[in-house]
């Protein structure tokens, strides 16, 4: 399977310079970016491990994407994603979230059922690759 | 007909309270030197009075009819401060480019409304004025609320940024279908759409406004298969998917059951109907913000009294209240699509839904500045009739906090469901990544969209059945200013 997370992953991968592109686009509206990466993709695990701080005071695409570059030397094998923070009033939130790096094999989760009264299922989501331990899986 | 500004208010009290008839600007409803103040509210009304009534005195009337006024002189009156409590129709200007109609502006002290209440401000203002004999037509054009008004509503029980945040979701508008046929499939049938529209690629599918709990599908059993293919959708996507399960019933009592099973089974989100009113949707609301869950309101019924210009009200008022009143999602038109939609007028709603502060713009039919005192922003839902070859117009007119939905658009496309999903959600991040690598999308869209479709045959196809498919039909609900050159 192929994970959907983040704003581009119906796209083909982007390309280095399709990423710079972007970067730059969050810079110009003046949105903090930071790396993030993981190898828990559940579509639940809200909180990805931080590559450092978000660069709220790097103001260059350049800088900015020496940091992926960091990220992806380091975990080569991890979901590594760009998010790209706005602290403008009535946002305060993430604008943009893409993902920049896969596992090169992605085994996906599995749907457990488990049969309760009035037909009700309840379902549980596993990542095939969770069972082993973090740093073990892709 | 002249408006004139002579019509006088009597102040001899003894004559003002004699018994008889007098008119309502004699009453005391029409105060030309009237300042509206910062605490009150003020509406806005397109009054097209019968032949020989006087602009102002028409003006008058529907002041006191909305307010404290009956047909007649009541003595009553003098105990109580009348004047606080009195509506005051304090501008009244002909409407440019139609004779024969007036925008009256009416104030209205806070006093005269409960707090958090849609139920009372709307009986108060559309209650007993829009079938009054000496006007022609009415039409409450646009209303301004004082923030303190504003502040006694909870508004919105999730908001763009916390339903963002909630999904997972950022940077592109989201996308939905609403399930084909709207009416006959059987819950297993159902499901199947469900899950071929969500593992395709769409972030949600919906209910239609007409999909209950009839004899061809219970809401068990649409709920159950729904979640069903949700879930799976889920798993094999890794993104999180939801389902609108719309709860509309006859009584509140059948939708809160229905509300807490969509609960119950971990959806989202759930829906409802306009139809079922006000008083119900604050009802829901307040349940939906006690159980974290995204509200949709389908707008069902609402051209019957917002399309035509001269009379009804406009669909900004109505953006207004259900903001007031608590929904995540309206549907608010598409510009583009088989619904009226007049570029301007849709911006000016989607404004309206999803700035925190509105100002005046006449153009987008936008008369009041707004304060939205903190009070979440609305998803405002495009859908009907829209598809793949028209991404670079949605997102141009429509922007990118607003959810497009491909009904026909996803389950009618030629290689099925799941591709037709594709194709839309190809479509949509490939317009996106190109508007922020600053490329001019209105111009460059098709040739953006040809060369995503090399890489993607589902998006290929859905731009050969499509590409020309347009709806070009004069829209009915236009403004009335429209942009004037200034020197330079």
């Amino acid at each position: 399977m192929k994970l959907t997370q983040g704003t581009f992953s119906f796209l083909p991968d982007l390309r280095d310079e399709q990423i710079r592109a972007q970067i730059e686009y969050c810079l110009k509206n003046d949105w903090a970016v930071s790396v993030e990466y993981t190898d828990d993709p559940h579509p639940r695990n809200t909180y990805w491990e931080m590559f450092g701080q978000p660069l709220f005071d790097l103001k260059d695409a350049a800088g900015v994407f020496a940091e992926v570059q960091n990220c992806r030397k380091t975990f080569p094998n991890h979901y590594i994603k760009v998010n790209a923070f706005d602290a403008s009033y009535g946002w305060e939130t993430v604008r943009l979230s893409f993902i920049v790096n896969r596992p090169a094999s992605e085994p996906g989760f599995a749907l457990e059922r488990e049969e309760g009264k009035g037909r009700n299922v309840r379902y549980r989501l596993r990542s095939y690759a969770g069972v082993k331990p973090s740093g073990e899986r892709y | 007909m002249a408006v004139s500004k002579s019509a006088g208010t009597i102040t001899d009290a003894k004559k003002r309270y004699a018994a008889g008839v007098l008119k309502y600007a004699q009453m005391g409803y029409w105060d030309a030197d009237y300042e509206p103040k910062d605490t009150d509210l003020i509406a806005l009304f397109r009054i097209t009075p019968q032949d020989g009534v006087d602009a102002i005195e028409a003006a008058a009337a529907v002041a006191g009819e909305s307010s404290t006024a009956t047909w007649t002189v009541v003595w009553t009156d003098r105990l109580t401060a009348c004047e606080k409590y009195r509506a005051k129709a304090y501008k009244v200007e002909p409407v440019p480019g139609s004779p024969d109609q007036y925008f009256a502006y009416i104030a209205y002290d806070l006093d005269l409304f409960e707090q958090g209440s849609i139920a009372n401000l709307t009986a108060s203002i559309i209650g007993n004025v829009f079938g009054f004999k000496p006007l022609k037509a009415l039409r409450l054009e646009d209303m301004r609320f004082p923030v303190a008004y504003v502040k006694t509503f909870d508004g919105p029980p999730t908001g763009i940024v916390v339903e963002r945040e909630r999904l997972d979701k950022f940077g592109r508008p989201l996308l939905g279908a609403t399930t084909k046929p709207k009416l006959g499939l059987s819950g297993k049938n159902y499901g199947r759409v469900v899950y071929e529209a969500l593992r395709g690629g769409l972030d949600f599918t919906k209910d239609d406004e007409n999909i209950n709990s009839q004899p061809f599908m219970h809401w068990r059993d649409r709920f159950l298969y729904v979640m069903e293919a949700v879930n799976r959708a889920q798993a094999v996507t890794g993104e999180v998917k939801g389902h609108y399960l719309n709860v509309t019933a006859a009584t509140m009592e059948d939708m809160y059951e229905r509300a807490e099973l969509a609960k119950e089974l971990g959806s989202v989100i759930i829906m409802i109907d306009l139809v079922i009113g006000y008083t119900a949707i604050q009802s829901i609301s307040k349940w939906a913000r006690r159980n974290d869950m995204i509200l949709h309101l389908h707008r069902a019924g609402h051209g019957t009294y917002t399309r035509q210009k001269t009379h009804g009200i406009s669909f900004r008022v109505i953006s207004k209240w259900m903001r007031l009143a608590g929904v995540d999602h309206i549907h608010a038109g598409t510009v583009v699509g088989k619904l009226e939609g007049d570029p301007n007028t849709v911006q000016g709603f989607y404004n309206v839904l999803r700035e925190t502060h509105n100002e005046v713009d006449l153009q987008r039919g936008i008369f009041f500045e707004q304060d939205w005192g903190s009070l979440r922003k609305v998803m405002p839902v495009a859908s009907g009739g829209i598809h793949a070859g028209q991404m670079h117009q949605l997102l141009h007119y429509l922007g990118e906090d607003v959810v497009l939905q491909f009904g026909g658009g996803t389950i009618g496309h030629p290689q099925g469901i799941a591709a037709g999903a594709t194709a839309n959600r190809v479509a949509l991040e490939a317009m996106v990544l190109a508007r922020n690598e600053g490329r001019d999308i209105w111009q460059e869209g098709p040739d953006i969209l040809d060369r995503a479709a090399r890489s993607c045959a589902p998006l290929a196809a859905a731009l050969d059945t499509w590409r020309d498919i347009t709806f070009n039909y004069t829209s009915t609900d236009t403004p009335d200013f429209v942009p004037t050159l200034t020197p330079a």
